[in-house]
Order: C-alpha cells, then structure tokens, then sequence
C-alpha cells in the first residue's frame, strides 16, 4: 500500500492518527472536549473533519510517487446516520475513480462495529498534474 | 440539555447568547467561532483565522473542516432562530462546494438561514465569505431533522 498520508495542521488539532492497514489507511479519532458537541456526543463538524482528512489523506495515498501533483476539493456532501458517542472514531476511505482531472472520494467513518456507520462522505477532487511544460 | 434551555429567554430565542454559550463548549469552542448578528431566519458567525486550522501547510489555506463547523452552527442557530425557540435536532445531511480557497490570516464569516421549517425537518443554505459576500468561498446546503418532534 501507499505511504502513510501526512496529516494537516486541522488532522493534528482534531486528534487524527493514521495507521496502515491491508486495505489502506486507517483513520483515528480519539474522544476529547475538542470533538464534543452536545454534551456526550461527537460534533458533526470534527466528524465531517475527519471524513474529508480520510478522503483527502486517502486519495494522496493512492497518488504516491507522481511528483508534484496537488488535489482541491470541489465539494462534499456528508450524510450522519448516528450520534457519535464518547468513544474512538475511525475512518476508511475508497477512491471510486481517479481521473487525470477528478477523483471521486467516499470516507465512511464507525466507532465499536464498523458495519454500524455512523456517517459517510463523498467528495469531489480536482486532481493537478504538473504540465510537462511546468516540469520543465 | 438544561443549559440549552436557557437560550429561550423570554418567548423569543436569543441567538447571541445561543452561540456565545455552545461556543464556549466543546468543538464550537475549540474553532472560537463568534456570534455577529441576526435577522428573522438567518444567522452570521465569525471564525478567526488560527494557524492550527489550516488544511494546507504550504500555502496556509484554512482546512475546510472548520468552515463545515462553522456553517452547521450558522446553520442550526438559524433555524431555532426562524422557529423561534430552541428545539434539539440533529444533522441530517450537509453538503459544501468550496467556490475558492480562503485568504490566509483572513477571518471566515458563516451566513446561515433557513428558509423551509416543518415540523420535523428544516432546511438551510448558506454562505461562507473572507469579506465580500458577493465573491463566497463556500455555499452549504443541509437538512437537520427535530429530535423530539412526535
């Protein structure tokens, strides 16, 4: 599998740890009162953080050795299932297509069961190759 | 939720002191989001630029997470604005096209509204700018769904 994704600023201030697993990165989340919402619950926004950390971290993964290509998110729409609870969070991210101008992107993000999601995410990606030009 | 209940002073919903206490707490704190005004159904919050929120080390690019968290409490206090009362909800879906990045060391400000109320769902839009409006760096669009609606 790819090299393990380097987190962004926001990754470390949320908390997230990146693992490699068989079947690419693993995203953790831990509990704290940075991620909280309403008292016991996990903020949608920390989670919708995640997600686009796992996206984003995914996708880079899978673009490891193309030198000087950069990815922009276009958008992404996040669906929640369940309130997420005071427990670890963690991330998964498959990349659907990757184009030489666009991937698409859906991260999925559990806690104890990953059959039992607690939201998931797909995003759009504008996918920036230097131009042979560029490369000069 | 008996903290919450206090943001009903009086028969209306009080936004200001709404957002000044779920910022006080938790993730909202965290981000330091700000209350800065409000109409019938929609609400405006600021978001200062801080290093530890940047999504791109190179280029100093707010991540985006922070605008997403910034539009769901914009957002959420819009509706309880238009209802006038707070009610406990939960996020449904939110979706964000990222029309530009950011300007560095710029603060974000989030105009949420919420412009359909049933009695179990509401929608919102909204916009997030870095000092114009008419030239946004992100449009959300979501549903939240009342908890406690029978």
């Amino acid at each position: 599998m790819g090299a393990r994704p380097k987190l962004p600023p926001y990754g470390h201030f949320l908390g997230i740890s990146v693992e490699d697993c068989e079947n690419g990165p693993l995203f953790r989340m831990p509990f704290g009162i940075s991620v909280t919402g309403r008292p016991h619950f996990l903020h949608g926004g920390a989670l919708a953080g995640l997600l686009e950390i796992a996206a984003v971290g995914t996708l880079m993964a899978a673009l490891q050795g193309e030198a000087g290509v950069s990815v922009k998110p276009v958008n992404v729409t996040v669906d929640f299932m369940r309130g997420g609870r005071e427990r670890d969070t963690f991330a998964a991210a498959t990349v659907l297509r990757l184009g030489t101008r666009i991937a698409n992107v859906e991260a999925l993000a559990w806690q104890e069961d990953r059959d039992k999601l607690i939201a998931s995410a797909r995003m759009t990606l504008m996918v920036r190759r230097p131009t042979r030009n560029e490369e000069g | 939720m008996t903290q919450r209940s206090h943001f009903n002073s009086g028969l209306t919903f009080d936004p200001a002191l709404a957002a000044k206490t779920v910022s006080s707490f938790g993730h909202n704190g965290a981000i330091g989001a700000r209350y800065i005004a409000h109409g019938e159904d929609w609400v405006e919050l600021a978001l200062d630029y801080r290093a530890e929120l940047v999504g791109d080390e190179e280029t100093g690019v707010l991540a985006s997470g922070p605008i997403i968290a910034l539009m769901d409490m914009a957002t959420s206090l819009a509706t309880w604005v238009r209802r006038g009362r707070f009610e406990p909800q939960a996020t449904l879906d939110l979706r964000i096209d990222y029309l530009r990045a950011a300007v560095p060391e710029r603060t974000v400000i989030g105009h949420g509204e919420c412009y359909r109320l049933t009695r179990r769902i509401a929608f919102v839009r909204g916009i997030a700018h870095d000092g114009d409006p008419e030239d946004p760096i992100a449009h959300v669009a979501g549903t939240f769904m009342m908890t406690d609606a029978a």
